[in-house]
């Protein structure tokens, strides 16, 4: 960008030689700023919380970090309660890049999951080098089918997705609740809703190492790596962040719009059912349960894997990390009652509050990172 | 099924329909009036998470109804307060954020519940007012005259809502920032106080409609509202953003749940067939979205921060 070297400017433009070498310095962190900030934030918000119910902040999240990550079994627990988020995150990351809001990821897991129990139901004796990739499957159509059809709604018919996606989040809840009464439920049992033990062959193995962590950890990155491929490596990405940036421009450039919205959905959805799968899969019951409503059994994975995508930037790679960060949360919650008697609900409420807070500053993000630009820029003028 | 179609029996659910009604209608005149100032909040169900458990809570400690009313809708206007700063100051995106709110409601009642209260403890909610003779008329005693106040209160600001919205000077200026900010900007319009005021005012009506659910059923319990208030958001565009079809979609929705209470009550659907029919007023919902999404238009500039700069 400079011509000269700075040393050789005049004296009255070497101040902003120094803002723009500053500017250009702190490029790289605009992008870190957002996350950080929001953390920080919504750290501070949780230790007025536990300030005003007499505890400790700082020994309350003490307990928190030592839950969620002090060692190997805790590791795995975080890592087992982050698959989900991630799972959930890389198709939000999908759908928020082509400028599709879904909110449905609760439902869209249910579905998978019922798609995942009922193939692995009817494929009993297949073996499990089969049933295991079967039932992933399975669950991406599920969840892919639950979300094609806001997705279509949306694209054909001008429905609001917000507004569809969390009805059919509704309708989830209930026809969940439905078949765990009446069609799947366990052969005898009469109250809890739940199915009998499901295939072992679909079981997803566990990791040598003698934790819970099972292969659901390395679905997870493989779907986070081919979340990235597809939105920033293939035709079909570039379309859709096309169309998520200016639908009338890509419209006009010949692309398809309609379609790629139902198809932003349902890849969406699909990553979700996949979350759905790897739940009842990976969960030490091996059954699907729908006691103690669905929330107990998605654990709310469709919202929080919302926050998770947003707190890595919408990019499927960096939404795996953030991920295990709120997994750590959520593990260590637990931990932090036991130790402070303060509720775990009190992570839910700090997930929403880093929600807004990363969504709020997204302002001072951009105006930071235009105040970069056209720093650095003027400074290559000089 | 003809147990269902006596006479007594369609008038209790009519009535208790009514009853239902009322928190959709309260929370989603609310909405309608932010949304016609161009801001969604989509975290009305976590005010009304957050009014519902300042009702309860007050109500508990106090054993006074009318200061657990005054709380939640103190409470709806505290988050209005927090949203009007997310939205308008910060230009948060406001789908997004309203599941910030919405997270942050849920977690914060659930946290706040165990801590403070921990096993549910019934509260003396609501009673139906006697109006003498009025109430102990055959078949309209029942369905119109048997309510409680924060019923009347309701369907009263229908056409309250209506005249605010179109014959004040205020309704005009929130349709205006709504519609076409820049222009009401130009005129004069204080675009983001306007909005403000428009959300300030429907937090607290969705803080009143989580009051008003807490206080009907006595109770408060985690995730209380379970899906209401997504529902209310829904039923500013069944209502076409009139007040008029804001209550009729109110109304649809509360007899709805009513039937299917009734029906299992009766012992008509029996077991897992009633969480199928518990899926009807979703469904409906979706049905109507795809009916009435080509028709009619939102406010032009619903979910467009305003910056005078740009």
């Amino acid at each position: 960008m400079a011509r000269t070297a700075p040393e050789a400017d005049d004296t009255d433009a070497s101040g902003d030689v120094a803002v723009s070498r500053l500017a250009r310095l702190m490029r790289p962190f605009v992008g870190v700023a957002v996350p950080a900030f929001a953390a920080v934030a919504a750290l501070l918000v949780g230790a007025v919380m536990l300030l005003a119910f007499g505890a400790n902040p700082l020994v309350a999240y003490g307990e928190l970090v030592t839950g969620a990550f002090g060692s190997a079994d805790n590791l795995a627990d975080t890592a087992v309660r982050a698959m989900p988020l991630a799972l959930v995150g890389v198709g939000i990351c999908i759908a928020f890049r082509t400028d599709v809001i879904n909110i449905g990821g609760e439902g869209q897991i249910i579905l998978g999951a019922i798609a995942a129990t009922v193939t692995s139901m009817a494929f009993d004796d297949v073996p499990r080098v089969l049933l295991v990739p079967m039932v992933i499957v399975a669950g991406a159509i599920g969840g892919g089918f639950w979300g094609a059809i806001p997705g279509a709604l949306k694209a054909y018919a001008g429905v609001n997705e917000i507004l569809s996606t969390i009805m059919m989040n509704l309708v989830a809840f209930h026809f969940l609740s439905f078949l765990l009464q009446d069609l799947l439920i366990e052969p005898g049992a009469i109250k809890i809703q739940q199915t009998r033990r499901l295939s072992p062959n679909a079981d997803l193995p566990l990791l040598p190492g003698g934790t819970r962590l099972h292969i659901g950890v390395l679905i997870a990155i493989l779907v986070a790596v081919l979340g990235y491929l597809l939105l920033f490596r293939s035709a079909l990405g570039m379309r859709l962040r096309a169309v998520g940036h200016n639908p009338d421009a890509s419209q006009y450039a010949g692309m398809a719009v309609k379609k790629s919205v139902t198809q932003a959905l349902a890849f969406s959805g699909a990553c979700c059912g996949i979350a759905g799968a790897v739940l009842v899969f990976g969960s030490e019951s091996h059954r699907l349960i729908g006691e103690g409503g669905a929330a107990a059994f998605t654990q709310n994975a469709g919202f929080n894997g919302i926050v998770a995508a947003l707190f890595g930037a919408l990019h499927p790679i960096f939404t795996v990390p953030a991920s295990f960060l709120f997994g750590g949360m959520l593990t260590g919650g637990s931990d932090m009652q036991r130790a402070v008697q303060v509720p775990a609900a009190l992570v839910v409420a700090l997930n929403g509050v880093v929600v807004v807070f990363v969504v709020g500053s997204l302002r001072l993000r951009d105006r930071l990172r235009t105040w970069a630009g056209e720093v650095s820029s003027y400074g290559g003028r000089a | 099924m003809s147990d269902f179609f006596t006479v007594s029996v369609l008038v209790a659910t009519l009535a208790s329909g009514i009853r239902l009604a009322t928190p959709f209608l309260l929370s989603a005149l609310g909405e309608t009036i932010g949304q016609r100032a161009g801001v969604l909040n989509l975290g009305v169900e976590g005010v009304m998470l957050i009014g519902a458990y300042a009702a309860y809570i007050t109500a508990l400690r106090t054993g006074s109804v009318v200061a657990g009313v005054i709380a939640a809708m103190a409470a709806g206007a505290a988050m209005g307060v927090v949203y009007a700063f997310i939205t308008v100051v910060m230009h948060a995106t406001q789908g997004i954020s309203g599941i910030g709110i919405f997270l942050f409601g849920l977690g914060f009642t659930d946290l706040l519940f165990r801590q403070q209260v921990g096993t549910p403890v019934p509260i003396d909610g609501l009673r139906g007012l006697d109006m003498g003779g009025l109430s102990d008329l055959p078949v309209v005693g029942e369905l119109f005259f048997q309510h409680s106040v924060l019923t009347y209160v309701a369907f009263a600001l229908v056409p309250v809502v209506w005249f605010a919205m179109n014959r004040t000077t205020f309704g005009l200026n929130v349709r205006a920032v709504g519609e076409t900010p820049e222009a009401a900007d130009t005129l004069g319009v204080r675009v983001n106080v306007v909005r403000t005021q428009a959300i300030i005012i429907g937090n607290v009506m969705a803080g009143l409609a989580g009051g008003t659910l807490a206080l009907d059923v006595g109770i408060f319990q985690q995730n209380l509202t379970s899906g209401q208030g997504f529902i209310a958001v829904a039923l500013v565009y069944f209502g076409a953003w009139r007040s008029s079809g804001v209550m009729a979609g109110a109304l649809l929705f509360g007899v709805v749940s009513s039937t299917v209470l009734q029906l299992k009550t009766l012992g008509i659907i029996v077991g897992a067939n009633s969480t199928i029919a518990a899926m009807a007023p979703a469904i409906l919902t979706i049905v109507v979205l795809v009916l009435v999404s080509r028709r009619i238009g939102a406010p032009s500039a619903l979910t467009v921060p305003f910056d005078r700069d740009n």
